[in-house]
């Protein structure tokens, strides 16, 4: 007897590569969308499932120490699993977990940062041509967020100064406005319209050229997780947390001071300069002291979040009171 | 045989705070989560509480009324760990200790700032008066007191809950950044229940008329 084994698959029905991983990207994002709906009824975020730390990524090479970093020994950053579960990214949703949970949509390659503006050399850029020849530099860093949590983070990244310099700006550039990526497919927290999207930041230009102003590509050595910004992120750490724009897709050098997201929202509670400082009190909460995550007792904020030092005399003559 | 299972239920967001706190399962800020959850869990047994009247109105399952001195008394135990949580996580832990942890400054200096905070703050003074409001009702909580008060009296005094609810929902807006979602939400929930009082009030008001009145007198 002939035992004839048909082929049960015709090769028609195979499914293509790149369809199969296009639905599993749907599925992922379906899903997510789902969760966040769901987490947003039962607002018991936590009871849901527990935050995931992100994976780690791809190690990054040749990043050299910097003496603009904390003494890790005096100020030990926060676990892994602390800054990549616990942040606010209002693109993912509202929650301090919901980065961690749905932020795994975010496609950071290939990415390109449009510069436009008051400058010579308005293109737009691939990262890879924004890291080619750049030294990365291990910085560690306090971040304060404006809510009086606080960690101690080692970003890995360069000088936005260096990158400025690139740009070209002419003499009418007095500010900087960045922009964050607003894709809802990517992104299914902006599909609520809890805050005016893209998200948009702003420094004036002196703050920008500050060589403790730095744009970030890392976290503990390693290509930034999406939570926390991927693959491109700002950090200027006298200053409070939501002022650290992440996943920037644009750089415009402007001459008038851009209206940033958070003022735009609440102009009463949240300023253009958002320095870190313990005598001006957030409307309805102190600004005096501080939880560093992973402490029971609270801290006293410093001003300018400590580095005051080096970055005072960009203020000197200016009421903080005022210009909060 | 309904009644134990209910308070055991209650008590399950409780046995997980404590369960997630002590295994690590609640976030890198657990002292907020506990903050937090305790304070949503109020809101929803005080939504649960007023939701008890108009689900009897409604489907007639007056046996209902058994529970709501329980979810009350759940109500004002959230509430009062939520008081507690924000005393020893916010204020607490913020203090100087000029005189070490144990020492009487310790205590002076708690009692100041907390009490400074439930003055200078907006939506902790809400918070803080919507916890108050509930101390009155659950000390008239027992049958004794009922009968003491007399039943139109506690009926008065216990419409409380109304401003404990509307309080309790004020103060979650205040708090929240800008995602208004969720107090929303709560607002929704305590409007409609309380909006369900007066349109039945007012459906089932006796009216006296002309012929009935007097006859029913006479």
């Amino acid at each position: 007897m002939l035992i004839k084994r048909a082929s049960d698959i015709r090769s028609s029905e195979i499914t293509d590569r790149k369809l199969y991983l296009n639905r599993r990207e749907f599925i992922q994002a379906a899903t997510g969308t789902a969760a966040a709906a769901a987490v947003g009824v039962l607002g018991s975020e936590a009871l849901v499932q527990a935050a995931q730390p992100a994976p780690h990524g791809r190690k990054l090479e040749n990043v050299k120490k910097s003496p603009l970093s904390l003494d890790e020994n005096v100020e030990k950053p926060n676990k892994w699993e602390d800054i990549t579960t616990y942040n606010n990214y209002y693109e993912f949703g509202t929650d301090k977990d919901s980065p961690s949970r749905f932020a795994r949509s975010l496609k950071p390659e290939p990415w390109t940062v449009t510069v436009d503006g008051e400058c010579t050399k308005k293109a737009a850029w691939h990262l890879e041509d924004i890291l080619k020849g750049q030294t990365l530099e291990e910085r560690i860093y306090r971040h304060r967020c404006v809510e009086a949590w606080s960690m101690i983070i080692p970003w890995v990244g360069f000088p936005l100064a260096d990158f400025i310099k690139r740009c070209e700006p002419t003499s009418k550039a007095k500010y900087i406005e960045f922009t964050t990526l607003l894709d809802s497919k990517q992104m299914p927290g902006v599909r609520s319209p809890v805050l005016r999207w893209p998200y948009v930041e702003g420094l004036r230009m002196d703050e920008a050229m500050h060589p403790l102003t730095i744009l970030v590509v890392g976290l503990y050595g390693e290509v930034l997780p999406n939570q926390d910004g991927a693959p491109l992120r700002l950090a200027v750490p006298w200053k409070y947390g939501f002022k650290h724009i992440k996943s920037i897709v644009k750089i415009k050098f402007m001459e008038k001071a851009p209206l940033n997201t958070w003022q735009e929202s609440a102009p009463s509670e949240y300023g253009f300069y958002a320095n870190v400082n313990p005598t001006v009190d957030h409307p309805r909460w102190t600004q005096a002291s501080e939880r560093r995550i992973g402490e029971f007792f609270r801290r006293k904020t410093l001003m300018f979040n400590g580095y005051g030092e080096q970055v005072a005399s960009l203020y000197s003559g200016m009421d903080l009171k005022r210009n909060y | 045989m309904l009644k134990p299972l209910v308070f055991v239920a209650a008590l399950g967001p409780l046995a997980w705070l404590i369960w997630a706190a002590l295994t690590g399962n609640l976030s890198a800020n657990p002292l907020s989560d506990l903050t937090n959850e305790t304070g949503v869990w109020t809101l929803r047994f005080v939504c649960i509480t007023l939701a008890i009247t108009p689900l009897r109105r409604l489907t007639g399952w007056n046996a209902a009324i058994r529970f709501r001195r329980m979810t009350g008394l759940f109500a004002f135990f959230y509430g009062t760990l939520h008081f507690l949580t924000y005393v020893i996580a916010d204020r607490f832990a913020g203090l100087d200790f000029p005189d070490g942890i144990i020492a009487w400054s310790t205590v002076r200096n708690l009692v100041k700032s907390v009490g400074e905070d439930i003055y200078k703050r907006p939506f902790i003074t809400v918070g803080f008066t919507a916890w108050t409001s509930m101390v009155p009702l659950a000390l008239t909580s027992t049958a004794g007191m009922i009968r003491r008060l007399g039943g139109r009296r506690w009926n008065q005094l216990h419409r409380l809950v109304y401003l404990t609810g509307m309080l309790g929902v004020v103060h979650y807006w205040w708090l929240v950044k800008a995602d208004v979602r969720r107090p929303i939400t709560y607002g929704l929930v305590v409007g409609a229940l309380l909006a369900f009082r007066v349109y039945w009030t007012r459906a089932h008001a006796v009216r006296p008329t002309a012929t009935r009145a007097p006859a029913a007198r006479a």
